[in-house]
């Protein structure tokens, strides 16, 4: 007979001490005010500033983007409204040497490090030049396999320690993203080869129609770090300031030898999952929408900046016309690409054409010229 | 020149690689310190340390990303997939990323990966281990097929596919690893990539394959040719892209052919060698082109190998049809 005698192992113990663990991370609150004074970055007056002018242009970004979308001026978008300081505060705590491995929506974060527009434009668009990657820039596509972008960061990230580079290899993916196995491998392998990657999870709370709680029953995603024996942390999302300290601390630690990070960033997207058809009223509240609204990472900033004596009207104005006078000025050049053509997609298949396609190449170069 | 088996001969290639260019890396799992599971990479990390051979953990899709990660920093990977059937864990680092490298980038990246893996059948390995899935992988623009049938070919071919700079899956026939030796020259040399090798020359009948199945092919053309018939057995060595030139000028010249692969039927590559075939030489056809494959099941139960792997006897039955059409 079985012993009716009491467990000894405390499994829901276990689980509170985990979670304990993983503490939401914070420095402003959403009306702007430091919570956390001993965390609060380093960060010159023109760097803040120049932090709030690129939030502020990628929301300008994604606003007209969504527009040139309905125009059917643009292609693929996956809006990001909502995940600026997520997206670009961390990416603000890179250096141009840093590798970024995107995920489909985080186009924001490569265009900051010195993709041409155009060129996200053209991407968008489907067109071979939008992701031709300029010399000496170090980004990747954006990566439309979920999970793929984390097992090739692992990669790099061990390229980069092996040519003792002080440098590191980000990733992005979704709260979705982490139940696939590459998350796990990827993290798992950067581990342990104790390579220097930061991998952040934005968890905006949906997958397409799916719920975060749909997608594990872990209480948070940061402590998925534990199963690779790395740190992970939970940070405020909506956040800039607490977001770009997590990524610096990441990535001081990897180029320290210290190995990679997980950083959960809870953020929330306003729009649609992307403009093929998605209708987040389906499986979204107004209220919850409104809610994460009042935690939009813009007005904590303006409000932190502003109480600086750092941000006004007017320079926010400045940025907004910048933004659409260099869209429109993008777009422009997107349209004036010339036209692909089948010998050019052919081109870049292979360093040397094999016979099929060299053959195929002269069929199509003979079309072409008619 | 050296009396080598086929796996001597690939660890001699992969020896000469290291040397020659330090950005090539051999890694995956247990090929460091253990020398690989087929002893492919014996004595390699003791000469090359542990920074450019060295053992991965265990997830096959892990070591795909891995692979394409470190092409970004120049280097020159060599991953080992420890049998092929754990190929669908890696199939996307394979087919949906690294293939695509260079188109996806505009030509502005490109993937120099050799992906080595072994398969095939009739050494009554475990579930899943000999399993024939070229035919996946030959269907995915950006990636070059090479299966070499010779200790020769072995080395000449995988020195090429490390230099190619774009992605090459190199498969190794398990049952030809050690099954014979061969004069092997222990100085560098190379075989282009895409080209087959008539590996006995004949007027009445071609028999075009590749694999284990070469050694069959020539098995049957030994046996045919006590019969009068004259076979030519072309070595395909290079399935993706198929080497047309060569194909077709065989068939020119015999003007019937049979094509033989260890695949089941509705896999492997046979079926794309005869459509080639058809659409290029038809007029010079006497009989239509037969295959010798696997019966369209799962691969078998390890018993089962000697009743459903294609054998000589196979190959003589089709190529007497075709010949007496």
């Amino acid at each position: 007979m079985a012993s009716t005698k009491k467990a000894q192992f405390d499994a829901k113990k276990t689980l509170e001490k985990i979670e304990e663990q993983f503490e939401m991370f914070q420095i402003l609150n959403e009306q702007g005010e430091v919570v956390n004074e001993s965390a609060v970055p380093d960060l010159s007056d023109e760097e803040l500033q120049e932090l709030m002018r690129r939030m502020v242009y990628s929301r300008i970004l994604d606003q007209r983007s969504i527009s040139l979308n309905r125009q059917g001026r643009l292609g693929f978008v996956a809006p990001t409204a909502g995940q600026e300081a997520s997206q670009i505060a961390s990416h603000f705590a890179l250096e141009q040497e840093d590798y970024i491995l995107p995920g489909y929506r985080d186009v924001p974060q490569i265009i900051w490090h010195g993709l041409p527009l155009h060129q996200a434009f053209l991407w968008s668009r489907g067109h071979v030049e939008g992701m031709k990657i300029p010399e000496g820039l170090n980004i990747l596509p954006p990566q439309i396999i979920i999970g793929a972008q984390y097992v090739q960061t692992a990669g790099v990230a061990l390229g980069l320690k092996k040519r003792g580079k002080k440098a590191v290899a980000i990733t992005y993916t979704g709260d979705g993203g982490s139940s696939q196995g590459d998350f796990y491998e990827g993290i798992n392998f950067a581990g342990a080869y104790k390579a220097p990657a930061v991998f952040v999870v934005q968890n905006n709370q949906f997958a397409i129609s799916t719920p975060r709680e749909k997608q594990t029953a872990a209480k948070t995603i940061a402590q998925k770090a534990v199963a690779a024996g790395i740190p992970g942390q939970l940070v405020d999302g909506m956040d800039p300031l607490a977001v770009y300290v997590a990524v610096r601390e990441a990535r001081e630690r990897a180029i320290n030898g210290e190995g990679p990070s997980l950083i959960e960033t809870l953020c929330y997207r306003y729009g649609p999952h992307t403009m093929s058809g998605d209708d987040p009223t389906k499986y979204r509240t107004s209220d919850l929408d409104n809610e994460w609204e009042r935690k939009d990472p813009l007005v904590r900033f303006r409000k932190y900046l502003e109480n600086k004596g750092l941000w006004s009207e007017e320079k926010e104005t400045e940025v907004i016309e910048q933004a659409k006078e260099d869209i429109k000025v993008a777009i422009k050049k997107a349209d004036d690409t010339p036209k692909q053509k089948v010998t050019d997609l052919i081109s870049v298949m292979f360093e040397e054409l094999p016979h099929n396609l060299k053959e195929q190449n002269e069929i199509y170069q003979a079309k072409e010229s008619k | 020149m050296a009396q080598m088996t086929m796996i001597q001969a690939i660890t001699d290639a992969l020896r000469t690689e290291l040397r020659n260019d330090e950005n090539v890396l051999v890694f995956g799992e247990d090929v460091g310190v253990n020398g690989g599971v087929f002893r492919a990479t014996e004595g390699l990390q003791k000469e090359f340390g542990e920074e450019r051979v060295f053992d991965t953990p265990l997830a096959e899709s892990g070591i795909g990303g891995l692979a394409i990660g470190l092409t970004l920093e120049g280097y020159r990977p060599v991953p080992e997939i420890q049998f092929f059937g754990f190929l669908f864990e890696v199939m996307d680092s394979v087919s949906g990323q690294m293939a695509r490298w260079r188109y996806r980038t505009g030509g502005s990246l490109n993937a120099p990966i050799t992906i080595r893996s072994p398969f095939g059948g009739g050494v009554h390995t475990p579930e899943l281990h000999a399993d024939s899935l070229e035919g996946l992988v030959a269907q995915q623009p950006g990636l070059k097929v090479v299966i070499p049938s010779t200790p020769y070919d072995a080395k000449g071919l995988l020195i090429s596919s490390i230099r190619d700079n774009d992605p090459v899956i190199f498969l190794e026939h398990m049952k030809l690893y050690r099954s014979f030796r061969q004069d092997v020259p222990e100085e560098e040399y190379t075989i282009p990539l895409g080209k087959a090798d008539v590996k006995r020359e004949g007027k009445d009948l071609s028999i075009i394959t590749y694999g284990a199945m070469v050694h069959e092919s020539l098995k049957a053309a030994d046996e045919l040719e006590k019969e009068g018939y004259s076979v030519e057995v072309v070595d395909l060595r290079t399935i993706s892209p198929l080497d047309v030139d060569t194909i077709v000028a065989s068939v020119e010249k015999t003007n019937r052919a049979i094509v033989v692969q260890e695949a089941q039927k509705q896999a492997g590559i046979a079926a794309n060698v005869i459509a080639e075939i058809n659409e290029r030489a038809i007029l010079s056809l006497e009989a239509p082109v037969l295959r010798v494959t696997a019966a369209d099941t799962v691969y078998p139960f390890s018993q089962a190998e000697s009743v459903w792997l294609p054998n000589y006897k196979d190959i003589i039955e089709t190529a007497k049809k075709v010949l007496t059409f």
